[in-house]
């Protein structure tokens, strides 16, 4: 059409616009918005607050304060007898804190006859230097007699000043360092001889009554048992479990139960769990407490509900056209859900199974109750053996009294945080790359 | 524990019988008639046949026979040991348990001139690293050595009859291999079986929490009136010592449950406005590559474990409002390091993911044909939300809240940390207070003798705890469920 | 589940046998009637499926066409609350009978669907599947023959010999039904059901399709549910005209295109309701 087809007629004439209130309205639609974004910042600005703090007050605990001392493994102090041949037990319950108080005294310049100034030494080398001595000794008795450099760790206190974390202007006698040793320390910085290094310790150590010698190691590895017997148990029996509800179970009554169930089980506190764990597992079945088997069953039960919910979600997206194609072949029910069904359905299950293990990872209460709040210096070799697990040592730490506690607790809950952090990330990947639209 | 042994062997039973009816019906292959089941299916029921009927015998005469031994021992313990309190017998009887366990480790020879005093026989034990209490009784060593001798037989009889059950299998799953025969279908509903009785666990679950918290409930229902529990306005279980009947305490759930629903309901004042807002935000206003980012990252603030808000509430916020509260009265802290405040805001704090998702999936859950109506009307945005959306999902939001306030009282850590010890009544919400989730770990952390009123009461606070929120979470989830169905 | 007793069956069987001798008799449906929980979606249907032709199943949406198909190979069962009755026989054999592994049947009854459903695997592993669980390949070359026979009696193996290792997802919508039909085909079954199947085609695509079918039934058995009576004339050698539940009337295809007894057939094929 060109204007030349168009009928020239005169436009309508708009009628008197109506008040309908724009202004005030579109005034409250901005309010409103506000408001939302405002809820979302608040929220957010909370958590970043209390994520900066533990953070602020944790990375610290990475590092810890050493000094390099020329130890003398002097055979007077370590077997004055000359017997170590014929009785072990002399490498071992020798004096070795001697060597390094000496050692240290020597780089000081302190005589060490001088009694006043010889015990104003006493903790500022860690008392884990008796262990770390021995253990070098027994590995290599022929260190006897020489002189080596070794780095030993600075005891709790020396190593807050060190840190900074000890305010020097309070007067002498209120704080945990007297004026001598922060002027020791200022000189073994100068030497170069004392300097902060990572600390692998807070990866390896046990539970101690010594902030220095103190770490996670011990209840990481029970964290892992507890984790390792979640997966091999939840993950089988709730994914039989969702298979037979979302492919095999007739609908009916007991099915409803169950689905019921299993969705409530799902909210159930956990510490109920716990509860149940101790009346069943530990009182009536008699495992032993603080074992990390009986923390892994307890959270095996507490993780199945996540575990089946997840799992039946992820078989239900699977599309009935795939089930109706392999049957119409000939495939056997069984053979049509565990050959195709499920392949394809992992990606999900997988998801949800990680969640569910962050979840367990991260559970406390529940273990404080079967006996994990134990002092557990030694790795549990068995599942059956002594353990306890990072989030409870975390908790063992909280009620703590020390500064340098805080710290190691600080820098747990990191440790904890980053491997809660990982496994979420992979989940939320895995669930993004994976994902299918049929 | 030799019962093990059995069971490898009749596994390795299994695999041999696997390996032959496969072998065998792979060969009829050639016959003319055409096969029912592929020879792989031949090959796992007769490992089926083989494993399931001998483990399941080994797993019952084991039990069996342990309950049969221990009432041997039971029979056999002098009468002045049946006759005193339970807790000395049952103290007897697993003394006498312990001892047998030790004299398993020693071997023939020691075993064969046994010393008959205990006095000689415990640094025999302790060489090999067996300690034993010192109160084992002289008269048990016998009684010990006949247990042993009835269970080794008897575990040797049920060894022997599980094998000679799995060669059976064995025998008849491989004899009755022929072409059309149906081992798939066999296979098959052994499977589906399998999968049922794991389904079932989830019953089980639920049935163990309530049956163990109910049987040890109402053991301390039998020192303490239920009256007294229930309505009970004073908190003070006296730890005292074993079988002193005349200061069992007082055991009064009110101040407990007032605490927890204190600090449930600031959570709920906090996270709920917040929470919800988020999510109506998320899913009315955010763009999409927004919604990208802010999902996850609220997916993983709601992965953060409890014990660390706990923390920063012990550590950081108590202090923090305590000494805040003292510089503006300029002395004395009105806001106690441990309070109501900071235990039920920090809950809050965290209880702002998980109601923001719920509610999040429920206003998404509202049909675009309701939002398009009144949009078509020329509704805003928000006059939308407010007057349409919000009205729609409000019983989905309901449960939503139900869900999130049955967290809040279940929450255990948190409180734990940040609420105090304390079980009081009071209003301030400045003070401490204490919840059922603190007494139950209070109570059963700790060197405390199992039986007594002091730790069985925690069985208590838990079956109330659990009835409270299985009730919330019932209706919570049937409410969600029929909001859903609504608009399906 | 079975309305007649077995004599009743002998004699029913021995009355349908047709006057023409080369033609046999494949399947046969005895007042088959199949309820979906309490509505009933099929009425008394009796039909024969004659060996080695393409029998049509037309009606307008609704009429239980697609329901009987499914009857077939018993893939109503796996529909909740549906219950079959009266009696079905495959080489007089009632399929229906408890003794009968529903397995079994369906290796020997095949089935295409509406919409393509390849498995999310590579085209070998879709075609392979059916000859796997079922044993039929002695050894991997076997299985390759297999395999390739099938997607050449599809006609597909021209267009995907240098990409049988690619997903079968990624082929278009025509060869991915293609490569339903030689899944199907690859178990060797006797009777191949095709409900709708060209439905989500285009007519290029269709084309080929209903060439393939054409050569297909010297092999085998085919029944093909179709809402188009265009196809049905160009495929069919048989047609039976179904209506809300009852089986209206079932001939040679030839003649129920031009001189059909039924009314509603009339109306049906000139395009009056449908």
């Amino acid at each position: 059409m060109t204007d030349a087809t168009l009928e020239r007629l005169p436009v309508a004439k708009a009628p008197a616009r109506r008040d309908i209130g724009l202004k005030r309205r579109y005034a409250a639609e901005r309010r409103f918005r506000f408001y939302g974004l405002a809820a979302i910042s608040v929220g957010l600005v909370f958590l970043a607050v209390m994520l900066l703090s533990i953070f602020g007050k944790g990375y610290t605990s990475f590092v810890q304060t050493s000094v390099l001392l020329p130890i003398t493994f002097d055979q007077k102090v370590i077997d004055p007898q000359n017997k170590r041949d014929s009785d072990p037990n002399v490498l071992v319950k020798a004096n070795y804190p001697v060597l390094a108080q000496r050692a240290l005294a020597e780089r000081l310049g302190i005589s060490p006859t001088d009694k006043p100034q010889m015990a104003a030494l006493k903790g500022f080398v860690s008392d884990g230097v008796r262990t770390q001595l021995r253990n070098m000794v027994v590995a290599d008795p022929s260190l006897i007699g020489t002189t080596k450099d070794v780095w030993v760790l600075a005891g709790a206190n020396i190593d807050s000043a060190f840190k900074g974390q000890i305010d020097l202007d309070v007067a002498e006698g209120n704080r945990k360092v007297s004026d001598k040793q922060v002027a020791w320390m200022n000189q073994l910085r100068d030497q170069g001889v004392m300097e902060g290094k990572f600390n692998t310790g807070l990866f390896t150590f046990g539970a101690s009554s010594r902030p220095e010698t103190a770490g996670v190691g011990v209840a990481i590895v029970g964290s892992f048992y507890m984790m390792l017997i979640v997966l091999v148990l939840a993950l089988p029996i709730g994914v039989a479990a969702s298979i037979y509800l979302e492919e095999f179970a007739p609908k009916n009554r007991l099915t409803d139960i169950i689905e019921v169930n299993i969705n409530n089980l799902a909210a159930v506190p956990s510490i109920v769990f716990g509860l149940l764990g101790l009346a069943v597992f530990i009182n009536f079945m008699g495992l032993p407490r603080s074992a990390a088997l009986v923390g892994g069953l307890v959270l095996t039960l507490m993780t199945l509900p996540t575990i089946i919910i997840a799992t039946r979600a992820a078989l239900a997206a699977v599309p009935p056209s795939i089930r109706s194609a392999a049957l119409g072949l000939g495939a056997s029910k069984t053979q049509t859900v565990f050959h195709h069904v499920l392949p394809l359905a992992t990606p999900g299950i997988l998801t949800g199974t990680i969640i569910g293990l962050a979840r367990a990872l991260g559970e406390t209460a529940p273990l404080l109750l079967i006996g994990m709040v134990a002092f557990v210096a030694d790795y549990p070799t068995t599942p059956l053996d002594p353990s306890t697990a990072l989030p409870v040592q975390i908790y063992m730490w909280a009620n703590e009294a020390e500064r340098a506690f805080v710290e190691r607790m600080s820098g747990a809950i990191i440790i904890l945080l980053v491997f809660l952090m990982a496994m979420n990330i992979t989940a939320i990947v895995l669930r993004r790359r994976f994902e299918r639209h049929w | 524990m030799p019962m093990i042994y059995y069971v490898i062997l009749v596994i390795s039973i299994g695999i041999v019988a696997l390996v032959i009816a496969r072998r065998r019906a792979a060969l009829q292959i050639q016959g003319a008639v055409k096969q029912h089941s592929r020879p792989h299916y031949h090959g796992w029921w007769a490992f089926l046949l083989a494993t399931v009927p001998a483990i399941l015998l080994i797993i019952v005469w084991s039990i069996g026979s342990s309950i049969y031994v221990e009432r041997r021992i039971d029979a056999q313990l002098p009468q002045q040991a049946a006759d005193g309190p339970i807790a000395s017998r049952s103290l007897a009887l697993s003394l006498v348990g312990r001892l047998a366990d030790a004299l398993h480790r020693l071997d023939a020879e020691t075993l064969a001139n046994l010393p008959s005093s205990f006095e000689e026989l415990r640094p025999k034990l302790a060489e090999k690293g067996v300690a034993l209490a010192p109160d084992t009784q002289d008269y048990m060593i016998p009684i010990a050595v006949e247990a042993n001798r009835t269970g080794d037989a008897l575990q040797m009889t049920g060894g022997v009859l599980a094998l000679l059950l799995s060669i059976a299998g064995a025998a008849y799953g491989i004899r009755s291999i022929q072409p059309r025969a149906r081992a798939r279908n066999n296979v098959e509903r052994v499977v589906r079986w399998g999968l049922l009785a794991s389904s079932m666990i989830a019953i089980l679950t639920t049935i163990g929490i309530v049956l163990s918290m109910l049987f040890e409930t109402f053991y301390f229902f039998s020192s303490v009136s239920p009256l007294d529990f229930f309505f009970g306005t004073v908190w003070d279980p006296r730890f005292a010592a074993a079988g002193a009947t005349d200061s069992v305490g007082q055991f009064g759930l009110i101040p407990l449950l007032a605490g927890t629903l204190y600090i449930a309901f600031i959570a709920l004042l906090v996270a709920v406005p917040i929470g919800l807002m988020s999510a109506v935000y998320m899913a009315e206003y955010a763009s999409p590559h927004v919604r990208s980012i802010v999902k996850p990252a609220l997916e993983l603030l709601a992965g953060i474990p409890t014990i660390v808000y706990g923390i920063f509430a012990l550590v950081t916020l108590g202090p923090f409002l305590r000494d805040l509260s003292a510089a503006l009265t300029g002395g004395s802290p009105f806001i106690q390091a441990q309070s109501i405040f900071t235990a039920g805001f920090v809950m809050g704090i965290m209880l702002i993911p998980v109601v923001s998702s719920l509610s999040d999936d429920i206003i998404t859950a509202v049909p675009r044909a309701l939002r398009d109506g009144s949009l078509g009307l020329g509704a805003t945005r928000s006059e939308t939300i407010k007057r349409v959306v919000l009205p729609a999902a409000l019983p989905g939001i309901v449960g939503a809240i139900l869900l999130t306030a049955s967290r809040a009282i279940g929450e255990t850590m948190i409180v734990v940390l940040a609420a105090g010890v304390a079980a009081r009544l009071t209003l301030n919400p400045f003070e401490a207070m204490t919840t059922i989730t603190v007494k139950i770990v209070n109570q059963l952390t700790g060197d405390l003798e199992f039986n007594s009123p002091q730790t069985l009461v925690a069985f208590a606070l838990g079956i109330t705890l659990f009835a409270v929120t299985l009730l919330m979470n019932i209706v919570a989830l049937y409410i969600v469920r029929k909001y859903r169905e609504q608009y399906e | 589940m079975n309305l007649m007793t077995d004599t009743k069956l002998q004699q029913a069987l021995e009355t349908s046998v047709d006057d023409k001798t080369d033609e046999l008799i494949k399947m046969q449906g005895r007042k088959v009637t199949v309820h979906y929980g309490y509505k009933q979606a099929l009425f008394d249907i009796d039909l024969d499926i004659r060996e080695n032709q393409v029998t049509a199943l037309i009606g307008p949406s609704g009429c239980g066409k697609s329901t009987f198909l499914r009857c077939l190979n018993r893939m109503n069962d796996t529909i909740a609350g549906a219950k079959v009755g009266g009696m079905i026989t495959l080489d007089s054999e009632n399929i229906y009978d408890p003794r009968i592994d529903v397995v079994e049947l369906r290796a020997r009854v095949g089935m295409v669907f509406q919409k393509p459903n390849p498995f999310p695997k590579s085209i070998f592993e879709n075609v392979a599947y059916g000859p796997r669980i079922h044993g039929l390949a002695r050894n991997k070359a076997d299985l390759q023959a297999i395999v390739e026979s099938s997607l050449k009696k599809a006609a597909l193996w021209n267009e995907v010999k240098d990409r049988i290792h690619e997903p079968g997802t990624g082929l278009s919508g025509g060869q991915q039904q293609r490569l339903c039909i030689a899944r199907a085909i690859a178990v060797s079954p006797e009777v191949i059901l095709m409900d709708e199947p060209c439905s989500a085609l285009d007519p290029i695509a269709t084309a080929k399709v209903e060439e393939l079918i054409d050569e297909l039934k010297q092999n085998y058995t085919i029944v093909i549910v179709t809402h188009s009576m265009q196809q049905a004339a160009r495929v069919s050698q048989r047609t039976a005209m179904f209506h809300l539940g009852y089986l209206v009337e079932e001939g040679p295809t030839e003649k129920m295109f031009t001189n059909p007894d039924d009314k509603r057939t009339q109306d049906y094929i000139t395009g009056r309701f449908g």
